[in-house]
């Protein structure tokens, strides 16, 4: 049976959503082995944290190369347990240090890399959705195995309950691996709310909201969701640069995108057309982003947010 | 120093983008200086600046290098007027359709031929988005890896540079020596727009365009490709009301209907 190599992803010493996403997709190629690149005395404590999803195998390798020397340390461990293991495919989640990673080792083996897949088939070929989700393209790798990287929050997990096989083993790393040398780190500051890119629901300010998001910040609150903002109202300094939806921003799918006086330039759809559920709140009747709404609301933001905002609490209540 | 500036030239980032035989349309189409690129081009200026400059005589030469159709000498030129020293263009017919692995190993060994100090890139190219040429260029260089920098400080005297990495995981000081491929995240600084002067003078200086042969890479062979692609289907038409006092309360119907709340 062809096996799949998934590198775990972690987040605050635990395995993310998205790795079981990734074991999920895995599962349908062949039998999922995960690996765990984990400081030295803390493998055992990571790899049992890989409780969910269709995991058979979890390999362990510890260093503390990986907190010191970041991406390099991790390609070079993830490249030598591919040339050990040969799997069908490895799979890696799509943010920058798992692209970065997946890049390293695409190079190091001379393998073919596809990113930001939305889904995987059994004989490997990827879909992605390209040009902020106008396209929906099916890549492969030219031969043997390849590197995909998916994008979180767009495969529905098996969270089944897993009881892998733990076992440890080495990778060496490299001396080029180790010219980049992290001092410090710091977790994402994080608000009350979710991370953008992988929120259910994102409500989004622009132009129209002349640099008062409160009103777009309760709604979001009512709803649980993350904040976002168009590039007219980062580039207009009235949201963190960090919160842009769009083309040069974060790309994001959630089940519902709430679109607050933003118009809708290509540059911000490419960020947010795939998403599940649209609802676009705007004054201007002409706004090109009502051609993409389930529900849209030609109306003032202000006018329309707040009772909405009270309308979910009651619901939730 | 000697800094390299990777830049590309892409469909401008506001205009519609198809696909033609599995290859991105890029000949109907505006093209520009993808715009995270303009980041690069100013931080290698600013750090050129800062350390006894880039005119003639400077201490430092800031090179722009590129890989595309000859057509990307307008996103070069661009470069050019915001202050860069020259350009080298890899230009060849055999790199149509070049992958990121193919695209890498070509701009890196242009790059170990040249023998840069410092390698400046954007974090992603905004038609392919792919985010991983810059980690691997520094793979195929053995050097260090400096992406996603919010700040950039570099001491010529020691060699030695240091950045703020700045991703969805947090923020990290990350340190390293010459030679380094560092890449910077939007916004890291207000790129200048070409002055009139900077224009003239872009006009003079001198592109290197190169053929696939001079790069010394032994392939062209891409490891992934494209299967089909196909423009997704329109969405299904939605309702739009117009807001009369209820729309709120209409709009908090629509999401529980929908099972959103």
């Amino acid at each position: 049976m062809s096996t799949v190599l998934i590198l775990a992803d972690f987040a605050s010493e635990k395995a993310t959503k998205a790795t079981v996403e990734i074991a999920t997709a895995g599962a349908v190629i062949g039998e999922v082995t995960a690996l765990v690149l984990a400081p030295v005395g803390k493998g055992a404590a990571y790899a049992a944290t890989i409780n969910q999803g269709p995991v058979t195998k979890v390999l362990v390798i510890e260093s503390d190369d990986f907190t010191k020397h970041g991406v390099a340390a991790y390609a070079d461990a993830l490249a030598h347990v591919i040339r050990q293991t040969t799997p069908s495919a490895v799979l890696v989640v799509s943010n920058a240090f798992g692209k970065e990673v997946a890049g390293r080792v695409a190079m190091k083996l001379k393998i073919g890399i596809i990113t930001d897949a939305v889904d995987i088939a059994p004989d490997c070929t990827a879909t992605q959705l390209v040009f902020g989700g106008s396209t929906t393209v099916h890549s492969k790798v030219a031969e043997g195995t390849g590197i995909i990287t998916m994008r979180p929050n767009t495969i529905a997990a098996n969270f089944a309950v897993a009881t892998p096989l733990i076992e440890n083993t080495t990778a060496p790393i490299s001396d080029s691996s180790k010219k980049a040398t992290i001092t410090s780190s710091q977790p994402p500051i994080k608000g009350g709310r979710p991370e953008l890119t992988e929120a259910n629901i994102v409500v989004s300010g622009g132009r129209g909201t002349n640099g008062d998001f409160a009103t777009v910040e309760a709604f979001a609150d009512s709803l649980g969701a993350a904040v976002g903002a168009s590039r007219a109202a980062t580039d207009a300094g009235w949201y963190p640069h960090s919160h842009q939806v769009g083309q040069t921003g974060k790309t994001v799918s959630p089940q519902l995108y709430v679109a607050c006086g933003i118009s809708g330039a290509i540059q911000h759809r490419a960020g947010m057309q795939t998403s599940k559920n649209i609802v676009v709140v705007n004054k201007d009747p002409e706004a090109p982003l009502f051609e993409l709404a389930d529900f849209g609301v030609v109306g003032d933001l202000f006018a329309v947010l707040p009772p909405a905002t009270e309308g979910v609490k009651a619901r939730k209540a | 120093m000697k800094i390299a500036v990777c830049i590309k030239q892409v469909p401008d980032s506001w205009a519609e983008k198809k696909m033609i035989g599995g290859l991105l349309d890029r000949a109907n189409v505006d093209a520009v200086l993808n715009d995270l690129d303009e980041y690069a081009v100013e931080e290698a200026l600013r750090i050129a600046e800062a350390h006894g400059g880039n005119e003639e005589g400077g201490a430092n030469t800031v090179t722009v290098i590129s890989m595309g159709p000859e057509r990307a000498t307008e996103a070069v030129r661009k470069a050019l007027s915001m202050g860069a020293n020259d350009a080298i263009l890899i230009s060849d017919a055999a790199l149509v359709g070049a992958d990121a692995v193919v695209t890498a190993e070509v701009l890196a060994n242009v790059i170990s031929q040249g023998g840069y100090d410092l390698v400046i890139c954007g974090t992603e190219s905004t038609d392919a988005r792919m985010s991983v040429v810059p980690a691997m260029m520094s793979e195929k260089l053995g050097c260090a890896q400096l992406t996603f920098a919010s700040k950039v400080t570099v001491d010529p005297a020691a060699k030695k540079v240091s950045i703020t990495r700045v991703t969805e995981a947090g923020v990290d000081e990350v340190h390293g020596e010459y030679p380094c491929v560092i890449s910077v995240v939007e916004k890291i600084n207000e790129p200048r727009y070409p002055s009139f002067k900077g224009i003239m003078a872009a006009k003079k200086k001198t592109i290197d365009i190169r053929n696939f042969a001079s790069t010394g890479a032994q392939f062209t062979k891409s490891w992934s490709a494209v299967i089909d692609a196909a423009p997704r289907p329109p969405r299904a038409t939605g309702v739009v009301i117009t807001d009369d006092g209820s729309a709120g309360q209409k709009l908090v119907d629509f999401l529980s209907e929908k099972k959103l709340i």
